[in-house]
């Protein structure tokens, strides 16, 4: 492989990646990289995001080590990395208050967004309820049904939630709607993109946003165990809490990175999200990377429990990673996120959100094989208030809620 | 980049190309609706096609749908749709363009986003296109410079490529752009999707007069034009017009009849300007 940082300039992770975008939009991107390069040699920036990622996010974020967890699934020591004890409840506000920073930079006051799980969205409207920014976010009409608590939260910021009825009604088409808004907004308006999605620059401002993740992983673990982790575990949807916490750790051979997707109901009936293990190249959203695509170059519809990982696509960085054997991509399906969510929540006292549940239901599969080869990181990329509700409905306890809520 | 079309002599000139010089001796503009393949009926995309050239079209814009027409406005992307759910498929427009070259001359653009045909392969694409009888290309998510490598792929099949300025495109870049386009250049007459509007812009001509001492190919303007009035205000000013979403809307509820009405009537207006 050639200079990392090289193609990095060119927008390129090997050839992934990218700016496949309307004309529109070219100027926008050239005026973000020249923020982000900025920002970067800022020292400043750098500052006042730090400041406001330790006084107002609460990093660093624990790294706790989860011993009945490790017991119940039979491996080495375990270790959960608390980006579900992040102010909003998860990684998506490392990246929310840099982009909103770079919006304020380049003098743009309104902010749009999409939002899948609704993490990205509350993360984006906090961001902006902080600075004084306009915000508007796009969310699926399937989305808003299974996500109802993270709307109200976005109202309550004050930002607009714009139903997305198009397509699939969940995030694919509520990123759609975002970059249409963008296109015709685009002097006076940032995008500020959820994952290590979308055209360049984004892929690698999102990843190096949330690198924080790594970052402090590494340097905790190595003050816990006086040694690296054997392997490095985290969800995939577009993959940015994935990215994040590998990021760190790329040059450390020795360290096994497993990005885990959502195989949905089964890779076998086409109703998954696994871009990575089942996709093949195209290009969606600006960028090239691994997609869910049928015959014709149509973009497959992806699927779910989990609204953040429900995705055809997956950040370019990935498929490099996939491609080079540096990372390596299993699934896991609905039925086992659902029950590592239960299992979680009776073992640690931690309701993890429906995405990060994936990661530990591969933990649960995996541990055994771990156990004489070194302890394991597992990336918490979020809490599980937001699906509390939801998972009851699934789970065939959804009067009890609406009785509840009918008493008080 | 390729521009290996760009330093042709007038006798070689496109179909697409002697379209617009054609147009221009007679001082008129070029008429160049939009049809997205498929809609509303994979079975009527020829019938309409062949409607539109009679109604006075010099060039046709054929869409292959897309599931996520990102650029496009409700209109289009409501077409889109609807045309995958009929049965759609990038091996149906091909067929469309052999069917309707057996019985008209009026060039075709395919109007594309990148997936389809990168799915297919861009080579292997252009090369049927251009065998079925497309004259034109446009990759609405290729702008210039993103891609040498598709580029090449796209520029070496002998068919012109029309690439697109938007009113943000940075006045330096313009030069790139017009030197990888042959054929006409697309000036997007506002930021934004496809999609009719009340108004244009105030601003246009002067933006297109500025354009027009940056570059030599003849320029088409499209976004937002959806009434005769507004056809003949930009053919004063440009050479070719871009009618698309008030088209397809068109289509929806007057069928094939409507939509040639609609063609002629923006015809008259548009020659009713330069008389």
């Amino acid at each position: 492989m050639s200079n990392v940082a090289g193609m990095e300039a060119r927008g390129r992770f090997g050839r992934y990646g990218g700016r496949y975008v309307p004309e529109t939009l070219i100027a926008a991107l050239d005026q973000l990289e020249r923020a982000y390069e900025e920002a970067c040699a800022d020292q400043s920036f750098q500052r006042e995001l730090t400041a406001l990622l330790g006084d107002f996010v609460g990093r660093p974020s624990p790294l706790y080590r989860a011993r009945r967890l490790e017991g119940e699934a039979r491996g080495p020591a375990v270790y959960l990395k608390r980006e579900d004890l992040n102010h909003t409840g998860a990684h998506k506000i490392n990246n929310t208050l840099g982009q909103a920073l770079l919006a304020l930079r380049m003098g743009k006051r309104r902010i749009i967004a999409e939002t899948g799980a609704g993490q990205h969205g509350v993360a984006t409207a906090t961001a902006c309820a902080l600075f004084d920014l306009n915000c508007v976010v796009y969310m699926g009409e399937e989305d808003i049904e299974r996500q109802a608590l993270n709307v109200y939260r976005m109202e309550l910021l004050d930002a607009e939630v714009r139903p997305v009825g198009s397509g699939t009604r969940t995030l694919k088409d509520a990123t759609n709607e975002a970059i249409r808004d963008w296109v015709t907004n685009v002097e006076g308006t940032h995008y500020i993109i959820g994952s290590v999605v979308g055209p360049d620059p984004f892929p690698r401002i999102v990843r190096d946003f949330q690198s924080v993740i790594g970052t402090e992983a590494r340097s905790q673990f190595l003050a816990a165990e006086g040694r690296l982790p054997a392997a490095v575990l985290a969800c995939v949807g577009g993959g940015s809490n994935a990215m994040g916490i590998f990021h760190p750790f790329i040059g450390d051979e020795g360290v096994e990175l497993l990005g885990v997707e959502a195989a949905g109901q089964g890779l076998g009936n086409g109703r998954h999200a696994a871009s990575l293990a089942e996709g093949t190249p195209g290009v969606l959203h600006g960028a090239l990377s691994y997609l869910l695509q049928d015959a014709d170059g149509q973009v497959a519809p992806a699927h779910s429990i989990s609204a953040g990982l429900d995705y055809p696509g997956v950040g370019p960085e990935h498929s490099w990673l996939k491609d080079t054997g540096r990372a390596r991509y299993v699934s896991v399906t609905d039925q086992e996120a659902l029950e590592a969510f239960h299992r979680l929540s009776r073992l640690e006292g931690i309701i993890p959100a429906l995405e990060a549940a994936h990661a530990v239901a591969y933990l649960f599969r995996t541990a055994p094989a771990y156990r004489d080869r070194g302890p394991l990181l597992v990336c918490m990329s979020g809490r599980g208030d937001k699906d509390v509700a939801h998972v009851a409905r699934v789970e065939g306890r959804g009067d009890l809620l609406e009785r509840r809520a009918a008493e008080t | 980049m390729s521009s290996s079309a760009s330093g042709r002599l007038p006798a070689e000139l496109s179909p697409i190309a002697r379209r617009f010089r054609e147009r221009a001796s007679e001082g008129r503009a070029a008429l160049i609706p939009y049809l997205t393949a498929g809609f509303p009926n994979p079975k009527l995309t020829v019938p309409t096609m062949e409607a539109l050239a009679d109604a006075g079209a010099d060039v046709i814009e054929l869409g292959i749908p897309f599931s996520d027409p990102l650029a496009d406005g409700p209109t289009i992307q409501r077409s889109s749709f609807l045309a995958l759910e009929r049965g759609a498929s990038v091996d149906s427009v091909l067929s469309a363009l052999r069917d309707f070259r057996e019985s008209r001359e009026v060039p075709v653009v395919v109007f594309t986003y990148l997936n389809p045909v990168l799915h297919r392969g861009l080579d292997a694409f252009c090369r049927e296109a251009a065998q079925a009888g497309a004259q034109g290309i446009l990759l609405t998510d290729l702008p210039v410079g993103a891609d040498p490598e598709m580029e090449e792929a796209v520029g070496g099949a002998g068919l012109d490529w029309i690439r697109l300025v938007a009113p943000t495109t940075p006045a330096e870049r313009i030069p790139l752009v017009a030197r990888g386009g042959t054929g006409f250049l697309y000036y997007i007459s506002r930021t934004g999707v496809t999609g009719a509007r009340a108004r244009l812009r105030d601003d246009l001509a002067a933006e297109l007069g500025a354009l027009r001492g940056m570059v030599t190919l003849p320029i088409a303007v499209g976004f937002g034009i959806s009434t005769p009035e507004q056809a003949h205000a930009v053919a004063a000013a440009a050479d070719g017009v871009v009618v698309g979403s008030a088209l397809i809307s068109r289509l929806e509820q007057e069928g094939i009849t409507g939509a040639a009405a609609f063609v002629r009537s923006l015809r008259d207006g548009m020659d009713g300007s330069h008389g």
